[in-house]
């Protein structure tokens, strides 16, 4: 069983300059609490590992916004001109990865695998400096795994034995990212007792999560 | 160029956007898994040929999207990949991103709708940077153009009046993957081995008009017909 903890706790787990994957997908199923925390919490030099970097100050934007982020590793940043500014005056240093390699790098670290095959990003600037590989006559880029020290997630419904289940597209990279944290926070809307989410609706297994974040109080 | 279409049959002119939107969604048909763009291939679903029955998928998660809800009823945790507020209509599924894009790359995605900077004769799309301008990021767009069985690239002909169907794309590729159709309110070219095929002429637009708004070599046989739109 796990203990509800406050967002300032989760917040004072995490140290400056650690790697976090943060769900969401244009701020929808992002850990929007547990961000604030972050960013109340004055941390610095992070890593962060998601899908965009939401709107200018809101989802991961208010990370960027305060100043937390030294690198971003992204599939999209076009909706937050303040991330653009900062990645050209060099505060922070972007790395641009296809949608679908990137929830597969997740993935390949949660489930280790040692990369994947993908023949995304071929003839294009993602290719430059990877390895390609044939297989039965089709060529491929060597992608590596991605590891995070922490996992910052959300979800609709937790049990109190960690068991998450997800909301429509509030799912997104979510249930990737909760098997390739080191350290899986999760910012549940509701936690229900366990044995309330049947075993069918569990879309992650408790035992990928660490610490569940209580109700706003 | 042109802005709105001319015509002579009375009816309303329509706009560039829509032609385009009105012959994509001429591709589309039932039983089909289709990815529309933001922007201007979003608009293909309001065209749909009747009684078509067709799955759009967001590919933030949904398999099933439907239109806008009413203002009021929206769901916060319903949205599609541009992050606006959309429905899901019944039999929808709702997917992680790992699945969403394994039905993107694994060929299971019928058609992907998607904007262009520029197609050139080989076919290639460029669409997702313009070096030292906008970088914006890939999101899904390299996916979707290396591994949806049909690509379809709806854009404007030009870019206030600069060729975007060029010989070599001088932008950054999208894919190596040649792309199955590009419909512009001019026209409709299909990229093949041995190049662009001018299969169709937008409304009241003569061959001539498409050449000379195209800097890529087009293939053009026999007579062009007009878009049945």
């Amino acid at each position: 069983m796990k203990k509800a903890i406050k967002a300032e706790e989760a917040a004072a787990l995490i140290p400056d300059g650690a790697s976090l994957m943060i769900g969401g997908f244009m701020t929808v199923g992002s850990p929007l609490r547990l961000i604030q925390a972050l960013v109340e919490r004055g941390v610095k030099d992070l890593t962060i590992i998601g899908n965009d970097a939401g709107l200018p100050g809101k989802g991961m934007g208010a990370l960027v916004r305060a100043g937390a982020v030294r690198k971003a590793i992204m599939t999209h940043i076009g909706l937050n001109p303040e991330i653009q500014e900062k990645m050209i005056s060099g505060e922070i240093e972007v790395e641009l990865v296809p949608q679908g390699t990137l929830v597969e790098r997740i993935r390949a670290a949660g489930t280790g695998l040692g990369g994947v095959l993908t023949a995304t990003g071929i003839g294009t600037p993602v290719e430059d400096g990877k390895q390609k590989i044939d297989v039965d006559g089709k060529t491929y880029l060597l992608e590596k795994p991605l590891h995070a020290d922490f996992a910052l997630l959300s979800c609709f419904q937790a049990d109190y034995n960690g068991n998450l289940s997800y909301a429509l597209t509030a799912r997104n990279f979510n249930p990737a990212m909760a098997l390739a944290g080191k350290t899986v926070i999760v910012e549940p809307d509701l936690i229900v007792p366990v044995g309330v989410i049947p075993p069918d609706a569990v879309h992650t297994p408790g035992v990928l999560v660490d610490h569940l974040l209580g109700r706003a109080a | 160029m042109m802005s709105d279409t001319a015509n002579n049959t009375g009816k309303p002119a329509m706009s560039a956007k829509e032609v385009i939107a009105r012959r994509v969604a001429a591709e589309l048909k039932s039983g089909m898994l289709v990815n529309l763009g933001i922007g201007l291939p979003s608009m293909v679903a309001n065209y749909l040929p009747p009684h078509a029955d067709v799955f759009f998928q967001a590919e933030n998660g949904l398999i099933g999207l439907g239109a806008r809800p009413q203002e009021g009823m929206e769901d916060p945790f319903l949205t599609d990949a541009g992050g606006g507020f959309v429905s899901a209509v019944p039999g929808a599924a709702s997917i992680d991103s790992a699945m969403s894009f394994g039905l993107i790359r694994g060929g299971h995605l019928d058609i992907t709708v998607l904007g262009g900077l520029q197609v050139d004769e080989r076919g290639y799309l460029a669409n997702w940077m313009v070096p030292g301008q906008k970088v914006p990021g890939m999101g899904g767009a390299m996916d979707l153009v290396a591994g949806a069985k049909q690509v379809i690239v709806s854009m404007v002909h030009t870019a206030k009046g600069t060729p975007k169907i060029v010989p070599l794309c001088d932008l950054p590729l999208t894919a190596a993957r040649r792309v199955s159709l590009i419909v512009t309110e001019m026209a409709v070219i299909e990229p093949t081995e041995d190049g662009l095929v001018l299969r169709e002429r937008g409304p009241g637009v003569s061959v001539e008009d498409i050449v000379a708004a195209t800097s890529a070599k087009l293939i053009i046989k026999g007579d062009v017909p007009e878009m049945q739109l």
